[in-house]
């Protein structure tokens, strides 16, 4: 029988989860200072948390301010505390739920966008039907020769899964994705 | 040198060092030296202002700031060199970022040029600290160190304490620049909220003033947040004729002398502690954490109450359990507030809780902590006891290593000032109280500091006996010999069918002959007539005493909240027969100690 499931309660007692978990993502605004990724890393890993998705660049040059984008799952409880505990990190500016926020805004969810670059190799039919697919996706062809193309491809998360799937069989070599960018839909500021 | 001149002044990092101590208002520090340090020891030896405690381990270091912060309110400070200098600091960090105990730690590191290179007494300081600080820095720029030193201090000790790490290559502690006096330039990102909202704290009195069966439940938040904070809380609960317990950390917050005192709550608490707490209506949870060794099984703690709980860190409010008023703010703000409240719109009716003291005076009666005292063997709820019976009237700090001992303390010790415990609660560091105890007595040179210790665990940090001989410290240490690692013992009865594994410790030294040979004074009881005695010569010896106290055992620590139960199912010690306890434990409970 799974202890975890069962409340057979302990000094270290693990509660049934009975809160569904969720897929949300978040906005974590820091101070781009040296170990300030590792240290928002390491909360995820030593503390249990997942990471889907996590995108990392400097966003405001002259205020040293990067922006992690992250992708994580879990119980809304666990949700809560990530934040809280992202918020305890000393670097840590601010941190918004954008799934949270989008359903406050009464949208279903945060815009999300990823990009991609897909090398497929191939001749003949393959080639053409890569390329014809490939326009279809709205891809664009950044690199080709006789054999090859790379394709990059920007959209959800979704559209670049279905196109890869499709890549697949003809003559899929590589792919690179950048993991979600993302922010809230209208006129405000995180 | 005065302070004025040092508003902008080029000098090499080490100075830089050993200036920005003195600027935070370091009196001491607890260190030792090595290669990667020594232009800062350099800078020690020529200057008087900040004493420095040699340690025997970096562990024993970290222990001792430790001691000294949590006895003084300030941050304690310590200075070890790279590589296992800084491993070694390790433990008493995590011992800190657990108990929330603001420890300034300077660790040296290996010339910027050679980071990374595998280079002698190399390590990933900062990479190693990270999880177990509340932030830490590694300096490469000797114009940003005194900035870096400055913010380490007020990092440390606002908001929820913690320990920092500030690690300084070598080459930046020769080079020189500009130093920079404290100033209030705060970082943006790090701000600490200290009000609570003053809507969450109205109706938190609200649900009080209603409450039929109320409950105070404190912790060491209380203690961190300066005695300003006792003070309000005994206010609040004379204004309310709450009935209060403490976690581990916040004893003494409430005098334990105090008429509305319960006693310690959680797995070892007392029994009107753990009922009271089960069976209320309200709880009001001021600086603690909901701690798994305080609420026993979740789903059956305090089925029936609202819960109101103050912390400084919003990541403590709903990490455990839920509560129904979340009050995030320093307790000494949020409790003035709250007794301003309270006195204003509330017309105290202590005849309405007069129900629930009759039913805490039932549980009360159980006296769960009694003990049955033997003539010819010193049992050890007699020894502390006894201890603190002659030691009351004095001005007394008590330290404690990990293990029954510690319990027992907890449960026989009776504090009535907030500071003047020292024991490691969350991590449970076998080896904390002897360094803490050196850290205590050097911030309180004339008082008597006892570490309450058990023979196991004392042997983890014995060589600090011999920084206590260098730096007359007078401590005691007052062990618990029962020959066995007790607590490890406790739980093999009560979840591997009495099979001590590796428990029973068959080479004990000669605990007389050890403190002799440091050149501190040795003490053997083994009659329960002779203790008292015993413990006077203890008390008056002006130099650090070992004390082997030779106790019943295999004595156990009771009552308990066993693995798996919740707490109005505790076991009491006239329940706990053999058969009590090796069933107390059922096999899914076992699974989770």
């Amino acid at each position: 029988m799974n202890a975890q499931l069962q409340p057979t309660g302990s000094a270290y007692f693990i509660a049934r989860e009975t809160e569904k978990p969720e897929t949300h993502t978040l906005s974590v605004l820091v101070a781009n200072e040296p170990g300030v990724l590792a240290r928002v890393i390491g909360l995820f890993s030593g503390r249990g948390y997942n990471i889907e998705s996590l995108t990392v660049s400097e966003t405001e040059h002259e205020t040293h301010l990067s922006r992690i984008t992250i992708v994580t799952h879990g119980t809304p409880h666990v949700l809560q505390q990530i934040k809280h505990q992202l918020e305890r990190i000393v670097p840590v500016h601010r941190v918004v739920d954008l799934t949270v926020r989008a359903q406050e805004l009464g949208q279903e969810r945060p815009l999300e966008r990823e990009l991609a670059l897909v090398k497929v190799a191939g001749t003949g039919t393959d080639r053409v039907e890569a390329l014809r697919l490939a326009d279809a996706f709205r891809a664009h062809v950044v690199d080709a020769n006789t054999e090859h193309f790379i394709f990059q491809i920007t959209g959800k998360s979704s559209k670049i899964d279905q196109f890869i799937a499709i890549m697949r069989p003809l003559g899929l070599v590589e792919i690179c994705r950048t993991g979600v960018a993302a922010m809230n839909r209208g006129h405000q500021g995180m | 040198m005065s302070n004025g001149q040092n508003e902008r002044r080029e000098m090499t990092g080490a100075e830089m060092v050993v200036q920005a101590l003195k600027d935070n208002g370091v009196k001491h520090i607890f260190g030792y030296p090595g290669g990667a340090v020594l232009p800062i020891y350099d800078e020690l030896f020529q200057q008087d202002d900040v004493e420095h405690i040699l340690v025997r381990h970096e562990q024993g270091a970290g222990h001792a700031a430790e001691g000294y912060a949590r006895s003084t309110g300030k941050a304690g400070v310590m200075l070890v060199t790279s590589g296992p200098g800084a491993t070694n600091a390790v433990t008493p960090l995590q011992d800190a970022l657990m108990d929330s105990i603001p420890l300034v730690c300077i660790t040296g590191q290996v010339p910027t040029s050679l980071i990374g290179s595998d280079a002698f007494q190399e390590c990933d300081t900062v990479g190693i600290t990270r999880p177990c600080t509340k932030h830490n820095w590694l300096v490469k720029d000797v114009n940003d160190l005194s900035a870096i030193i400055h913010e380490a201090f007020h990092v440390a000790t606002t908001g929820r304490p913690g320990p920092v790490v500030v690690d300084i290559p070598k080459d930046v502690q020769f080079a020189k620049g500009t130093y920079v006096s404290p100033q209030t330039a705060p970082r943006t990102s790090y701000k600490p909220r200290v009000q609570g909202d003053l809507g969450q704290i109205k109706a938190a009195v609200e649900l009080m003033a209603k409450a039929k069966k109320p409950i105070l439940y404190t912790g060491g938040g209380v203690v961190n947040s300066g005695p300003e904070a006792s003070h309000l809380l005994r206010e609040l609960v004379d204004l309310t004729g709450f009935p209060i317990t403490s976690t581990l950390m916040g004893l003494g917050c409430y005098p334990a002398s105090g008429k509305s005192w319960l006693g310690m709550l959680g797995m070892h608490g007392t029994y009107e502690a753990n009922m009271a707490m089960h069976d209320c209506d309200v709880m009001l949870c001021i600086g603690a954490r909901f701690d798994d060794r305080i609420t026993g099984r979740l789903d059956a703690f305090a089925p029936n109450s609202k819960k109101i709980h103050i912390d400084v860190d919003p990541s403590s409010i709903n990490k455990n359990v839920h509560v129904d008023i979340g009050i995030l703010g320093d307790v000494a703000t949020v409790l003035e507030d709250m007794v301003r409240l309270w006195r204003a719109t509330v017309k105290a009716d202590k005849k309405a809780l007069h129900p629930w003291w009759e039913q805490i005076a039932r549980w009360r009666a159980r006296d769960s902590l009694a003990f049955k005292t033997n003539p010819d063997v010193i049992m050890p709820q007699y020894a502390i006891s006894r201890l603190y019976e002659l030691t009351k009237d004095r001005d007394t700090y008590i330290t404690t290593e990990v293990g029954q001992h510690q319990m027992w303390a907890a449960q026989h010790f009776h504090f009535d000032k907030p500071n003047r415990w020292m024991t490691s609660g969350g991590l449970g560091t076998m080896g904390y109280g002897l360094p803490a105890a050196l850290g205590v007595q050097i911030a309180h040179p004339d008082a008597l500091v006892i570490d309450i210790a058990g023979d196991a665990s004392i042997q983890m940090c014995i060589q600090e006996m011999s920084a206590a001989i260098q730096h007359d410290a007078p401590i005691k240490i007052f062990i618990l010999n029962n020959q066995y690692m007790g607590m490890v013992r406790q739980w093999q009865q009560l979840l591997h069918g009495n099979r001590l594994s590796h428990s029973y410790t068959e080479a004990m030294p000669d605990f007389v002959k050890l403190a002799e040979a440091y050149g501190a004074h040795g003490i053997r009881c083994e009659k329960p007539d002779e203790l008292d005695d015993a413990i006077r010569e203890m008390i008056t010896v002006r130099k650090p005493v070992i004390f082997d106290c030779r106790v019943a055992n295999l004595a156990n620590c009771f009552p308990m909240i066993p693995s798996g139960k919740a707490h109005n199912e505790m076991l009491l010690p006239d329940e706990a027969t053999d058969e009590a306890v090796a069933n107390a434990i059922d096999a899914k409970g076992r699974e989770l100690v």
